[in-house]
């Protein structure tokens, strides 16, 4: 039976999940994420057409605070745990590819 | 003084029968005597411990007022945040993380004088169910050093099991509080989801994902459930006093329910071992000797739990864990050649390989072409099971069921086959998905000397008399007074 | 190079910062060049175990602003996660909404020239939070400032309904207009609260057939003219693209190019839309937003009238000219101002005039807005209605304004205090002219010869009762006198 998840797959979500693997890695996890897939894959015994997905269960909604401001950290205690800094920035390699935005 | 519950304890400090500072002078001799091999610290902190005791005791003998747990030694489960040392998560990402804020919950046992005494080790991000994903300790059931304390609240477990703190706080994403305190022999309760506050809880599966006590007694488990519940303007999710008021759990707690209907899911518990079914028909006959009335009930989607829990847990955790990258804090990799290198060697070198597993699989199930089939699918599939117990509580006051199909299994057993893992937690995971509460309570022990847990859920925000419930069953039997054999080492 | 017949097709994606006081999901404080990290707490640097709560005001501003775009607003709407990796996102995702955003489907009217409107097609309106600031030009490594991490941003999405850059600059000045109508953002482009992207592409006529160009996104827009430039840029380099190479549109050939502002030419920043890969998926910790109800109605109340609208209405009502309704309308306070004087009784076109030419002057010179001014609109009503009736002239209007905003006195008050009343008295009035026309015997004789001669001296003869006294006569009474007395 071909795996549920080939190699392939398993270093592009690999690339997705910014994790860099070894080969034996890659070999580990897609055999066992086939296993696990194998297994998920008994979900589709349910018919579940009409069914609504159900990503809560509260009894919430509109839950909301009112625009009032509260105190900052201040950039001393934000970088407190910072790996690396320059001055009052988190200092990272150079970006280059501006390429993403809200 | 160790066969005190929490709530003994309490109020023996504040009659001034026993000084604080000695009840956590007593438990750090305990911990210095049995941790190095229990293990269910990742750290302690004596100092703070004795200061806050002291405080405690000076105020109680100057006749000043003092919070519910005053004076009571408990541990928290490292995934808690705490401005107090680091919050690691047993991972090594965050090894050296110093939170700036305390957790919500952290709060609440502070404001209520609760002494902390360490915080206890887990499964890495909460993610396993026998604490051997712990990145930085390993930790072993005090019944059995050969054996896991189960996980991912195996610390919290241990700890309580171990007399190493009167009680303690674990989280439960998918069976995380009830299955160790039952492969401990303790008490654990998860609460309904929205109950108590999540904030400070490093996330998991957010919406799967409640704190709630491990403790000795039901007694006790109400106490520490009365000072974490109720609304907490920073989580959204908790919910508030109209909603749901926060009743005072020990107040009717002796008080058995009336008309008791317990429901049984033989078909679903099939699969459990011999002597844990034993066990669960056992405890149900101390029900029916107390007049509840069992009836047989089949929830027909019980068996796909597990599979939409991997799903929708896992896919969760992908996003929840994205943030542990190398930048603003934690583990960074030495010489990245660029700052995608940060990203990818950073969590790769301080993931564990079931964090990483989980993070996979999730990302896959949200990734584009999958997410309908397996995220969305999980998410229908989850509606089927709460309706489940929909139908289900309208007949019945709880259902019982066993907390695990096997007693505390051997370390190193499953470590390698992760979907047995995963289907270790086949009694638990429903109730995550459907947001009701769940508790486990000790009901008897295997040939093997293990103690088996027995589960019981209820409708969500029904702690209050699921507590009733348990106690109920605790009240009538002695399986919570045994304590593991560490106990001879001490006498 | 043949000549092509083309149509242009730019749609837009912007991004307005709200001006809450503070963050969407947090309560730090919303700012503007601050230290950096200084306006961040564990929520906004996305720390390990902390929680959004969202900020009621955002959600009434974004809905409000949704509104005013005419969109249908969702009653049930909800938070997803859009994850992707970079150093300014701290939890690498942005809490934002996809399948349900909060209004859809609506448009925008905007001004095409003399007197017509065009409307534009909005397919969506949502909330999210905005990303931090990654800086390059410390060295070789990149800084990141997380101040602006989580602020809330409404994300408007546009149709391809735009034909020109004037079009493309229309919605834009229309847009910030309307948000600053509102009061939900202080939509200043340079501190970039509007963030503009266009989509632009051509479709070419070719031997009869019709031919789509690649779409092509620009970024890096700071200003209204820039993205004006770009937009014309962009129109003649697809043209002269398609004209070369013959390429269109095909799926993931959608290239991004930024803008340059110095050269005036966008440059290739990304070949082809690389396929990401959001992974979507509903916000497990926020709850779900029910826009209905009494709620929404409150909501609702907050609209004004438009300034679009605002401005044809002073057109069409008052007769003023495209120009000045359009120097009125720019800002919601001055076009009120305006309204309410009309209305306690001042001509309109001389409101027009007394508030374009001196008080705008005078708003501007002190920094602020008319209404700022300290003046009331019924002053304003009754300077007009002065010079109206000749109690004034125009010219001393415009003292008298500016001493009302310095003095807070009533118009009579002041126009009397400095002496600026016209005399008015027909029989003083009289008298003078008399000796006017006494003394200058020649003059009255030119009048009386008609011609080219007889207006110029009959300007003369009243220029000199003028001098008499001192500007303080009423022109039009004076000119009635020596009407009667000429014949
Ligand atoms: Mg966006
Ligand atoms: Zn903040």
């Amino acid at each position: 039976m071909p795996e549920r998840i080939d190699r392939e797959q398993v270093t592009k979500v690999a690339k997705l999940s910014r994790l860099e693997l070894s080969e034996a890695e890659v070999a580990e996890f897609t055999g066992q994420l086939s296993a696990i897939l194998d297994y998920v894959e008994k979900m589709n015994e349910l018919d579940t057409t009409d069914i609504e997905p159900l990503a809560h269960c509260l009894p919430l909604s509109n839950v909301f605070r009112e625009d009032s401001v509260k105190e900052s950290l201040g950039t001393e205690k934000a970088l407190a745990n910072a790996p690396q800094r320059d001055g009052p920035f988190f200092k990272v390699p150079k970006i280059l590819d501006e390429s993403f935005g809200a | 003084m160790d066969e005190l519950s929490a709530r003994q304890l309490r109020e023996k400090i504040v009659a001034g029968e026993v000084r604080s500072a000695e009840a956590v002078a007593k438990v750090f001799e305990r911990i210095e005597k049995f941790d190095p091999e229990v293990g269910a610290y990742i750290s302690t902190y004596r100092d703070e411990a004795f200061e806050t005791a002291e405080d405690v005791d000076r105020r109680v003998s100057a006749g000043e007022a003092v919070g519910v747990l005053a004076g009571v030694p408990v541990a928290i489960k490292d995934n808690m945040c705490t401005t107090f040392g680091a919050t690691t998560c047993a991972s090594k990402i965050l090894e050296n993380f110093h939170s700036p804020y305390n957790a919500t919950v952290v709060e609440k046992l502070l404001a209520a004088d609760a002494v902390i005494v360490g915080k206890a080790n887990m499964d890495e991000f909460a993610m396993g169910s026998s604490t051997e994903n712990s990145a930085l300790k390993r930790t072993v059931n005090p019944w059995d050093a050969n054996r896991v304390p189960g996980g991912s609240s195996g610390g919290p477990a241990a700890a309580v099991a171990g007399r190493l703190c009167s009680a303690a706080l674990g989280s439960d994403t998918g069976g995380s509080i009830r299955q160790p305190a039952g492969f401990c022999g303790v008490v654990g309760l998860k609460p309904t989801y929205g109950r108590v506050s999540r904030f400070g809880l490093v996330a998991y599966g957010s919406s799967l994902d409640q704190i709630g006590p491990i403790t000795r007694t039901v007694d006790d488990c109400a106490l520490m459930l009365g000072v974490i519940a109720g609304h907490d303007p920073s989580d959204s999710t908790s919910v508030d006093e109209q909603t749901a008021h926060v009743p005072d759990y020990l107040e009717k707690l002796d008080q058995p329910v009336g008309n008791l209907k317990i429901a049984n899911v033989p078909k679903f518990n099939e699969g459990a071992d011999e002597q844990v079914r034993a066990a669960l028909d056992e405890a149900l006959d101390v029900y029916r000797q107390l007049g509840a009335e069992v009836l047989d009930i089949e929830m027909p989607h019980l068996d796909y739990a597990i599979a939409a829990y991997y799903v929708i847990a896992t896919a969760e955790a992908s996003s929840n864990l994205a943030r542990y990258d190398g930048v603003h804090y934690g583990h960074r990799t030495e010489r990245p050649r660029d700052y995608v290198e940060v990203y990818s060697k950073s969590r790769a070198e301080a993931f564990g390989k079931e964090v990483k597993r989980r993070i996979m699989l999730g990302t896959y199930a949200l990734s584009s072409g999958y997410y309908d089939a397996y995220y969305l699918k999980a998410l229908k599939v989850r509606n089927l099971i709460r309706n489940d117990f929909a139908d289900a509580f309208g007949e019945c006051n709880c259902i019982v069921m066993p907390v695990s199909p096997t007693t505390a299994f051997r370390l190193g057993d499953k470590i390698d086959d992760p979907l047995q893992m995963y289907l270790s937690d086949v009694y638990t995971i429903a109730a995550n998905l459907a947001g009701i509460p769940g508790i486990s309570i000790p009901c008897g022990f295997d040939d093997k000397g293990l103690p088996i847990g027995l589960q019981i859920l209820a409708p969500a925000f029904g702690e209050a008399e699921l507590l009733r419930i348990a106690r109920m069953f605790e009240a009538n039997t002695d399986w919570h007074k045994k304590a593991p054999p560490l106990e001879s080492v001490d006498n | 190079m043949e000549d092509l017949a083309y149509k242009v097709m730019v749609g837009l994606e912007i991004h307005v910062q709200l001006c809450t006081r503070t963050k969407m999901f947090c309560g730090c404080a919303l700012g503007f060049g601050e230290d950096a990290n200084s306006r961040v707490c564990p929520v906004c640097l996305g720390m390990p175990g902390v929680l959004p709560v969202m900020n009621k005001e955002a959600v009434e501003y974004a809905v409000l602003a949704a509104l005013a775009l005419n969109c249908e607003i969702a009653e049930f709407t909800k938070w997803d996660r859009k994850s992707y990796y970079y150093p300014d996102l701290p939890k690498n995702y942005q809490i934002s909404q996809y399948d349900l955003p909060l209004g859809a489907n609506g448009f925008i009217e905007i001004a095409s020239g003399s007197g017509q409107t065009k409307r534009i097609r909005i397919t969506r309106a949502h909330l999210e939070e905005d990303a931090g600031k990654n800086l390059h030009t410390a060295g070789d490594f990149s800084q990141v400032d997380l101040n602006r991490t989580g602020t809330p941003l409404l994300e408007i999405v546009t149709e391809p309904d735009m034909s020109s850059a004037a079009e493309v600059r229309a919605l834009a000045v229309e847009l910030q207009r309307m948000v600053r109508y509102l009061g939900v953002s202080e939509a200043d482009m340079q501190k970039g609260h509007m963030r503009f992207e266009p989509n632009i592409n051509l479709v070419v006529t070719k031997d009869g057939a019709e031919y789509k160009t690649p779409i092509v996104e620009v970024k890096n827009l700071n200003s209204f003219r820039a993205l004006e430039r770009s937009v014309d840029f962009e129109i003649g380099r697809q043209l002269g693209e398609f004209a070369e190479t013959g390429e269109t549109m095909q799926m993931g050939n959608k290239s991004t190019r930024g803008w340059d502002d110095a050269k005036e030419v966008t440059v290739l920043q990304r070949e082809k839309e690389e396929a990401h890969d959001y992974r979507y998926f509903p916000e497990p910790d926020l709850v779900p937003v029910e826009l209905k109800g009494r709620w929404l109605k409150d909501v609702r109340a907050g609209l004004c009238e438009l300034p679009l609208k605002k401005q044809m209405r002073f057109v069409s009502e008052y007769g003023l000219s495209e120009y000045d309704a359009g120097v009125l309308t720019a800002e919601r306070s001055t076009a009120e101002f305006f309204d309410e004087a009309v209305k306690a009784g001042g001509d309109a076109k001389r409101v027009c005039n007394v508030l374009t030419q001196v008080g705008l002057k005078l708003a501007n010179e002190k920094d602020c807005s008319i209404v700022e001014l300290g003046i009331e609109s019924e002053g304003v009503a009754q300077l007009c209605g002065m010079v109206e009736a000749g109690d004034i002239s125009a010219s001393a209007s415009a003292q008298v304004f500016e001493q009302m905003a310095e003095t807070g006195k009533k118009p009579d008050v002041l126009a009397r205090e400095l002496n600026l009343i016209q005399k008015s008295d027909a029989g003083e009035l009289e008298a003078i002219v008399n000796k006017v026309l006494a003394e200058n015997a020649q003059a009255v004789e030119d009048v009386a010869g008609g011609g080219k001669k007889s207006k110029k001296a009959r300007g003369f003869l009243l220029g000199q009762v003028m001098q008499k006294t001192e500007g303080q006569a009423n022109p039009k009474v004076v000119s009635e006198i020596l009407d009667s007395k000429l014949g």
